[in-house]
């Protein structure tokens, strides 16, 4: 638990935090039960490794915690998941977007529009609890190594439908994504003796830190980077990445151990990376804000109670166990923890009385049909692709790992501006059938909801904590590393209404445990 | 279903997967390779697109055999593919 506060920099809500690290022996055990492969002991036990943050006795030593697969836990627990699915005859309705919430007069969800792509329909799913699993929002950076898929449209809908976003200033960035790609490469590179340079070919890592060098902490890293790239000393055409060299090790080494790396290499970036350095930009990777929870999965209103009828778990979830930097591993601890409790508390609400199925509103469908009216008879519009290109690239340079004052409140007008292409965005196709131009305009529709909330949190925001790192925050001894508690230990509430921002305390109490009081996150 | 219905459902089964690597590499796969593939071979790739990423991505990074040959032939082809 103490470590999951700390690598929140204090941002994390301590009764959820306490509630998932209670609950994640459980959800191993029964994952184990549903078949997971999980690595093995010599014993027979589950095999748990160390990982960077985990410690014993309040960050005292390292530990040995992590359950994994291989170097395929995430996958692994899909298909488990999945096959469980399978058995309790789920339906899955593939190739159809959820394109908008439905809420009544009294703030209830009633379920969603969604659109048939093979048909063109548009279609209520009338229900009585509506859990959002959509996953993040990753595709507003241009540099991302999130899949196509991860356009935010389950924080657009909760935006659409006047439900706050919390904490969406908040993004983790891995050091080194494959420029242009954005497909990862992972830290074991670095471990292995790779080394990253400058358009001078300088090891730039000396000078920003010269005991860890390129095995400094990712955050480091990163804004090494950054500030390497800003200053003129970026690689290739745009002096927009550096290099990662591998090319002094032995290629036996290279074969050996790092195979998968070699071949992504080739197939991504063009170079063999026996042969020649490959390039790297630090690369966005996690959100850690969301849709605001509590520690059951329900959505919850800016003061605390509960929205009745929806719940949200996972990336697209603010719960808030992450805060402003998640510890690694609690991804998918998060999914398994919250997934349940939500699920449990569909089953609790449903056998209280608290929701059940309520009559649809006479206009519930009004304001999507208005939507897709408006994108069909759009002429003289916005291209869609190049809208949504301007909308990455300025979200990747006024809001990326290193944020500047200047920079972020060009970007809030630059994103402003970018909202009005996207509020007049024009399809050359007006079929129904499998019109794949609509889709991704309306995916945009979800993007820009993000962004915005994503800068305008981040302009407002005067400090560092976490994955936010301001220039103009710096570290000092009244501030240590530009973290602000006194003006700044708080959650942003971003409304799509008027870009509206509120606060709510972080919750300090745990359920059952001290509260782990305030203090600098060093490592 | 018409070619540019067909054509459009094959490019949403590329591109919208749960991993990046698969989105890039099908999506070029389709744009650059596909338009030069016989009829059995596009017919295997369109099955091989239309498989979950846990079945599919065995097959692309060699941790699994493709028991069709035609298939084999294409999945050669996907893992040679060099994303611009």
């Amino acid at each position: 638990m103490y470590d999951t506060v700390k690598g929140s920099d204090w941002l994390g809500d301590q009764d959820a935090i306490e509630y998932m690290c209670r609950m994640a022996p459980e959800v191993v055990v029964e994952l184990e039960h549903f078949g997971m492969p999980f690595d093995r002991t010599d014993e027979g036990k589950i095999y748990q490794r160390p990982f960077g943050g985990h410690m014993s006795n309040f960050g005292e030593k390292p530990v040995r915690r992590a359950c994994a697969a291989a170097d395929r836990t995430g996958h692994a627990m899909l298909h488990a998941l999945y096959q469980r699915n399978v058995r309790a005859n789920t339906q899955f309705f593939v190739e159809w977007m959820a394109l908008d919430l439905i809420r009544d007069d009294s703030g209830q969800v009633l379920g969603v529009i969604a659109l048939e792509m093979e048909t063109g329909e548009v279609v209520a799913f009338h229900a009585k609890a509506t859990v959002f699993a959509t996953g993040g929002a990753g595709r507003i950076f241009y540099s991302s190594t999130n899949a196509f898929i991860n356009t935010g449209d389950g924080l657009g809908m909760a935006a659409r439908a006047g439900i706050a976003l919390e904490d969406m200033e908040f993004w983790q960035f891995h050091p080194t994504g494959v420029a242009g790609a954005g497909v990862l490469i992972t830290e074991g590179v670095r471990g292995e003796g790779g080394i990253l340079r400058n358009s001078a070919n300088e090891r730039f890592m000396e000078r920003y830190a010269p005991n860890a060098k390129d095995l400094a902490s990712r955050d480091v890293v990163s804004r090494a980077m950054v500030t390497e790239i800003n200053e003129g000393r970026g690689c290739g055409p745009n002096k927009d990445f550096v290099l990662l060299d591998i090319t002094h090790l032995d290629p036996a080494t290279i074969m050996k151990r790092l195979p998968g790396i070699r071949e992504i290499s080739i197939q991504f970036a063009g170079i063999d990376p026996i042969k020649a350095p490959i390039p790297v930009v630090p690369t966005c990777h996690y959100q850690m804000g969301g849709v605001p929870t509590n520690y059951k999965g329900q959505v919850v209103a800016d003061d605390g109670t509960p929205v009745k009828g929806f719940y949200a778990a996972g990336e697209v979830a603010c719960a808030s166990v992450h805060g402003a930097n998640r510890l690694g591993t609690n991804s998918l601890l998060d999914l398994l923890v919250f997934g349940k409790s939500s699920g449990d508390s569909v089953i609790d609400d449903l056998k209280s009385g608290t929701i059940g199925l309520k009559e649809l509103p006479v206009d519930y469908a009004e304001r999507t049909m208005a939507r897709l009216n408006r994108l069909n008879t759009q002429t003289g519009g916005a291209d869609v692709n190049a809208t949504r290109l301007e909308l990455q690239r300025t979200m990747q340079k006024h809001c990326g790992v290193f944020r500047f004052k200047d920079m972020l409140s060009e970007g809030v007008a630059k994103i402003l501006d970018i909202e009005k292409a996207v509020a007049r965005t024009e399809i050359k196709d007006k079929s129904q059938v499998w019109n794949t131009a609509r889709v991704e305009a309306l995916e945009l529709d979800n993007l820009i909801e993000v962004a915005k909330a994503t800068m305008i949190s981040a302009e407002a925001r005067k400090e560092s904590r976490g994955a936010h790192v301001r220039d103009d925050a710096p570290d000092t001894a009244a501030n240590p590393n530009g973290r602000d508690d006194i003006n700044w230990h708080k959650h942003t509430l971003w409304h799509r209404d008027a870009n509206r921002l509120d606060y709510k305390p972080v919750i300090m109490k745990p359920l059952s445990v001290e509260s782990i009081a305030l203090k600098t996150r060093s490592y | 279903m018409e070619d540019r219905e067909n054509l459009n459902r094959l490019r949403w089964r590329c591109t919208r997967r749960a991993m990046l690597e698969m989105d890039l590499l099908l999506g070029e796969f389709l744009d650059r390779i596909f338009p030069t593939l016989g009829p059995e071979q596009a017919a295997a790739f369109v099955t091989l697109a239309d498989m979950e990423d846990l079945e599919l991505w065995p097959l692309i990074n060699g941790s699994r055999e493709c028991a069709d040959a035609v298939q084999a032939e294409v999945v050669a082809l996907l893992r040679n593919v060099r994303v611009k």
